[in-house]
């Protein structure tokens, strides 16, 4: 049994409706845990790039990327997580804070260079970026003056260098445009 | 040239080699159905319940090796469906469904006989479609075709808002699809196809496990060159069943929880097994942690999510079976595995699994071996789901792929008979035997007036022991002979075929058994025999639950007779 490792998948997929439900229908049928799921526009028009965080043994790792490539409009899957990547995550964080402990949770904010983005009366709110032990580090400080709300994105990544981390092939894009082009 | 779009698709489906469409008309289609007058080329077969429309499509698919095409209207014509397009998707059929559904502004909000379809056969679809424009019609014929058919073969389904029936577009089919997600050609690594040989060359104690996907790829002619060169027993899977002829030599029966018993333990024995187009099922693998765990696995599959998802593949080999075989076959040099087919044959000599017991009444697998025997093994056998089903397996012969047809995945009661009118359609001068039990056989069972309607000649055998056979049978071993909910009545089976316009025979006496099928063979259109037999038969062997596939229950030695 090889140990439970955090995998970071990046798919790219069609904008088409339904996608996202068919991606999350898969791993819930088929018990996959998935951690963090997060999708938007990718660089190509018509493509979108889906984060995912899959915890689990490599062969279930390895079940999750087949059973995700055999959705019809999943165009690429890459399993990034030996590659050298930037992975971030952005949270959203509601803040208890008076007058009395306002310029400590400041202090705090400033050390993980996080702004403050709208205050009121009893709280602030806080936005963070960051991998998520560092999310994690900071909400643990914040903890104490209390979190009123808390939102965050799930994980994206994207490999260091030139070349793209999920590269695809030049027929699939010329594909996609053609679709793009007759689809108005 | 400017069509609505109804016609598109009826454009699509005689573009697609369509040449019969089984179906149920209603509300949302009747813009569609509306258009047939126009194409008569396109045969259309009215079932009398949704979900046979989809069984007999299944069953043509598996029968032609075409795709088959079913329709049905929105709401509960969708979701009757539903469990059809579930049977193929197990069994990987090719199937394109089509629904109707409510018009475009109608969507969302709860309309009459409006429901989510696509959202509801996601997970039992390969692909599906809610067509939004009549514009986008064309391309989602082409694409449904296209990714029923190629590949690991699926159901697709195709969601039509009434409204865009009618709604006109341009039509102009597109001569290929532009999927870039979806790879329908998959290349063989060579250096995979010369590990596979490897392994093979150096085994002591190989065997072959063909599956389904040997049949669905066409490759019957390549898996038997590869077994003879390579002399290396083959067992097939219940879906396997066809892909290698039975009275070869090499040939060890079907593999499982009901298969024959040397045949599970030569997989037990095996040094190596050769997957080829199948999945490692748990019916055949029995406990996955009792599985074979000394056998290195050349898993030869079109589908690379099934390699090592049960059963760790040591050469995985991702393909087309037949080019697969192709390739490997030279690279296979001529082999000998005396010794090893030596101990295949003592196990055979000691757990012969072919053994009925001497029985005053009629016997189960003397029906099916009869009907077998007079049809001299040509015969297209339909099954419902249950312990007919594995009589039926365990005791025709099928020589020829296409031609044993069952609910293996998903374990469809009631398949048999609408499965029957697919498989006779598409197969139309052939002798189709519908092999049922009468637990089977009452879920289906309005499908007579189709049979009736469209002059269908089949043959229907009901292996009637009163009981929910299969089901009787675990509570029998597991729980206590406590029979709850399985004692089934039922009606005067040939009152009610007569009543349908088919006739028929009550078969009670085991010396009538040949002469009842002879004359269902030869008489001119549907027969049904309604065989009243043992009761309590049971299906031998059995793999115990949980246990390694050879542990078995086999027929009692005290009670075994020859016949």
């Amino acid at each position: 049994m090889v140990a439970s490792v955090k995998h970071t998948l990046v798919a790219l997929v069609e904008d088409k409706p339904g996608v996202l439900n068919r991606a999350a229908s898969l791993f819930r049928r088929r018990g996959f845990n998935i951690e963090s799921i997060a999708v938007g526009h990718s660089e190509i028009a018509g493509l979108s790039r889906m984060t995912l965080v899959v915890d689990g043994a490599n062969t279930v790792v390895e079940q999750v990327e087949k059973q995700l490539y055999k959705l019809v409009d999943v165009v690429k899957v890459t399993d990034i997580t030996s590659e050298s990547m930037v992975a971030r995550e952005l949270a959203l964080i509601k803040v208890g804070a008076t007058t009395a402990t306002r310029s400590e949770i400041l202090q705090i904010v400033d050390i993980f260079r996080a702004n403050i983005v709208d205050v009121a009366s009893d709280s602030v709110m806080v936005e963070v970026t960051g991998d998520e032990n560092k999310i994690d580090s900071l909400l643990d400080l914040l903890k104490s003056f209390g979190i009123k709300e808390l939102v965050r994105t799930g994980r994206v990544a994207m490999v260091r260098g030139t070349d793209s981390g999920s590269p695809i092939d030049e027929e699939s894009v010329q594909k996609i445009k053609k679709r793009r082009k007759k689809q108005g | 040239m400017k069509l609505n779009g109804a016609q598109i698709l009826c454009e699509g489906l005689v573009k697609e080699g369509v040449e019969v469409i089984f179906g149920f008309p209603g509300g949302r289609v009747i813009q569609f159905f509306d258009t047939f007058e126009q194409y008569p080329q396109l045969r259309f077969v009215l079932v009398r319940h949704e979900q046979a429309a989809a069984h007999a499509a299944d069953a043509y698919a598996r029968a032609t090796g075409r795709v088959g095409c079913c329709v049905a209207t929105s709401g509960p014509g969708a979701t009757n469906l539903v469990t059809g397009i579930a049977t193929a998707h197990l069994d990987s059929v090719p199937l394109v469904a089509i629904t109707g559904q409510v018009d475009r502004p109608s969507l969302g909000r709860d309309a009459f006989q409006e429901i989510d379809i696509t959202g509801i056969t996601l997970p039992i679809t390969k692909h599906n479609y809610l067509v939004m424009k009549a514009d986008e019609m064309a391309e989602t014929v082409k694409e449904a075709f296209h990714i029923a058919g190629t590949g690991r073969p699926g159901p697709v389904l195709i969601d039509v808002p009434s409204d865009v029936w009618v709604e006109e577009a341009e039509f102009k089919y597109p001569e290929k699809v532009e999927l870039p997600g979806y790879r329908d050609v998959i290349e063989v690594y060579p250096e995979q196809v010369r590990k596979a040989a490897r392994a093979i060359a150096s085994a002591k104690r190989p065997i072959i496990v063909a599956g389904n996907g040997v049949i669905i790829s066409g490759a019957n002619a390549e898996l038997k060159e590869f077994a003879e060169k390579a002399q290396i027993p083959v067992i097939n899977t219940l879906l396997g069943l066809g892909s290698f002829p039975q009275n070869h030599v090499l040939y060890y029966g079907m593999v499982g929880m009901h298969g024959m018993a040397y045949a599970n333990y030569a997989l037990n024995e095996a040094d190596l097994i050769v997957a080829i187009g199948m999945r490692f099922d748990d019916r055949v693998t029995s406990k996955l942690s009792t599985f074979n765990s000394k056998a290195d696995v050349v898993h030869i599959d079109i589908d690379a999510a099934e390699i090592s998802k049960n059963v760790k593949a040591t050469v995985p080999v991702v393909g087309d079976v037949k080019g697969v075989l192709t390739e490997l076959n030279k690279d296979i040099e001529k082999q000998s595995h005396a010794d090893w087919l030596n101990q295949i044959d003592e196990y055979r000599e000691e757990h012969p699994s072919h053994e009925i017991r001497e029985c005053a009444n009629i016997l189960p697998q003397n029906v099916v071996g009869t009907i077998a025997e007079v049809s001299g093994g040509e015969a297209i056998i339909v099954t419902g789901v249950g312990q007919h089903q594995m009589w039926a397996a365990q005791n025709s012969i099928i020589n020829k792929p296409r031609s044993f047809i069952s609910s293996g995945g998903l374990g469809t009661m009631g398949y048999s008979l609408p499965a029957a009118i697919g498989a006779q359609m598409g197969r139309p001068n052939e002798t189709v035997w519908s092999i049922d039990g009468d637990g089977s056989f009452q879920m289906t069972l309005q499908e007579l007036a189709t049979i009736q309607q469209e002059r269908l000649p089949i043959k229907i055998a009901i292996l009637n022991n009163g009981y929910l056979g299969m089901v009787r049978q675990w509570q029998e071993f597991f729980w206590g002979k406590r029979y709850v909910a399985t004692p089934i009545s039922g009606p005067d089976f040939v009152k009610i075929a007569e009543a349908y316009g088919v006739p028929g025979e009550v078969v009670t006496d085991r010396d009538e058994v040949k002469a009842s099928i002879e004359k269902a063979t030869g008489h001119d259109g549907p027969y049904l025999l309604d065989f009243r037999i043992e009761p309590e038969e049971n299906v031998y062997p059995m793999v115990k639950l949980g246990a390694t596939i050879c542990e078995l229950f086999e027929q009692p030695k005290s009670e075994v007779k020859t016949w």
